[in-house]
């Protein structure tokens, strides 16, 4: 990769993950630098939510390393909840705060985790929703909102941390195909602002344009990886040549 | 009716005052109790898990009027005789409180634990994922929501708990039932007193769920 200069802000190796008796992930190890857009591809059941979902150890890890911002998570000493304030996590179903309004959402974290005063944060969140679009919604509960409205102060609510890393977990799976548009511009605004990126989704355009890196993955693997130009447009793997004829 | 009421009437109203002294004190302790067990049922950790579990099953699997006996009477007399320790005689009115608290309690503690699962997992996800720590979570995000949905049965079983209440009669505490036996025994008007007794339990229930049914309406207002 070119971008070996840079440090490495996610480095995995080994990982494993078992549901019970199930191997979800069977051998992952990759090294994820500054400022790089990763997209991860693949089949349903795949195991590329939870690869992700190990980065920030909502999901309890198995066996290898997870080494995130230079701690080591999978050390039972590490405090995880200092790790996760830095690496912000954008879900499928956006899961917004039900019991709270916009603003709510957004400085609830920043201020319970003293890292704003109430107007600091608040002023924080303005910038951010206005960056997003939807500064005029403030005062708004999540269920007045669209899904893609909700998606976006999600994103926003994530950025509020000022996190070094962003998690995507198909952020625009459940949305109405009007609404992905939207939120994929928001994410490539933040992926042309330097932001490191993990993305989970299938929306392959997206992969194409904005990814540094695309990664394969089938069977709890990383089948294959490299430029979007690499995987996309010439798979080598049987894998990801039959995974992209379904998809494309 | 009315001679016995402007006779007894006041004794009446003070024992329903005893009454709802005895089924509020229950109700505080019960929900301290609720909230611990509930959470201590929904928590990622077995032995929390079971402690809980035996708890509600040992207090539902036992009718409040031995649960009476054994807290007033059979309690003391193991600490007394069994290990020689005096001292500890309950009044009636402090062992009535700990009957209905531990009896409200388990089913407080069911009806908290439900409310807790109720809510999507993703929103204690989304909060951890912030780096609020468990408990922030809980008590900022997940508890507010399950709350909302607890309102319902909780406003239920205090109204179980005042009724229940009436079964303490047994040992002793002048509240509104034992008070109208007594009444009875001097008036022989078992009709015009446990009338009397009906309609005051009654009035009472009718206006907390009134009340309920207020709340209810003014929590779900601006949700959707």
């Amino acid at each position: 990769m070119a971008e070996t200069n840079k440090q490495v802000k996610i480095h995995v190796a080994n990982l494993k993950k078992n549901f019970g008796d199930l191997e979800v992930l069977k051998d992952v190890s990759i090294d994820i630098h500054e400022g790089e857009v990763v997209v991860i591809l693949g089949p349903s059941g795949s195991g590329k939510s939870t690869f992700l979902r190990c980065l920030n150890r909502l999901e309890e890890i198995t066996g290898g390393t997870v080494i995130v911002d230079g701690y080591d998570i999978t050390d039972k000493k590490t405090n995880i909840n200092k790790v996760r304030e830095n690496v912000g996590m954008v879900f499928q179903l956006f899961n917004l705060f039900n019991n709270l309004d916009v603003m709510g959402n957004m400085m609830l974290a920043p201020t319970e985790l003293k890292k704003a005063t109430k107007e600091e944060a608040r002023e924080n969140a303005m910038r951010l929703l206005k960056r997003v679009g939807l500064a005029d919604k403030a005062d708004a509960f999540p269920a007045q909102l669209s899904g893609g409205q909700k998606q976006r102060v999600a994103i926003a609510r994530a950025l509020a941390m000022n996190p070094d890393i962003m998690l995507f977990d198909e952020p625009t799976s459940a949305l109405d195909p009007e609404m992905v548009g939207e939120v994929l511009q928001v994410m490539q605004g933040l992926a042309k602002e330097g932001m490191t990126m993990v993305v989970v989704t299938h929306e392959i355009g997206f992969a194409r344009e904005v990814a540094s890196r695309v990664i394969f993955m089938e069977g709890g693997y990383i089948v294959e990886q490299g430029t979007p130009d690499e995987v996309i447009n010439h798979p080598k793997e049987p894998r990801t040549i039959d995974f992209l004829s379904k998809v494309l | 009716m009315i001679q016995i009421f402007t006779d007894y009437g006041p004794l009446l109203l003070q024992a329903l005052g005893q009454t709802l002294l005895l089924t509020l004190l229950g109700l505080f302790f019960a929900c301290i109790l609720g909230l611990i067990f509930g959470i201590m049922s929904v928590l990622k950790n077995r032995v929390c898990n079971v402690i809980s579990t035996i708890f509600v099953d040992v207090i539902r699997g036992v009718p409040m009027i031995v649960l009476a006996f054994y807290v007033y009477l059979g309690i003391p007399y193991l600490l007394k005789n069994g290990w020689g320790l005096t001292g500890f005689v309950p009044t009636a009115l402090q062992a009535g409180t700990i009957c209905l608290a531990l009896n409200c309690g388990a089913y407080m503690a069911e009806i908290i634990r439900a409310g807790i699962q109720s809510v999507d997992k993703g929103q204690m996800e989304a909060a951890r994922s912030l780096g609020l720590p468990y408990w922030k979570a809980m008590q900022r995000v997940v508890l507010p929501q399950a709350i909302r949905t607890m309102i319902p049965s909780i406003i239920n079983q205090f109204i179980i708990t005042l009724k229940d209440s009436s079964i303490l009669s047994v040992i002793g505490f002048p509240e509104l039932v034992n008070t109208a036996k007594n009444v009875v025994a001097i008036t022989f008007d078992s009709f015009a007193v446990w009338t009397i007794v009906a309609l005051m339990y009654l009035i009472v229930i009718t206006l907390l769920s009134r009340f309920a049914k207020i709340m209810e309406r003014r929590l779900n207002r601006g949700r959707d």
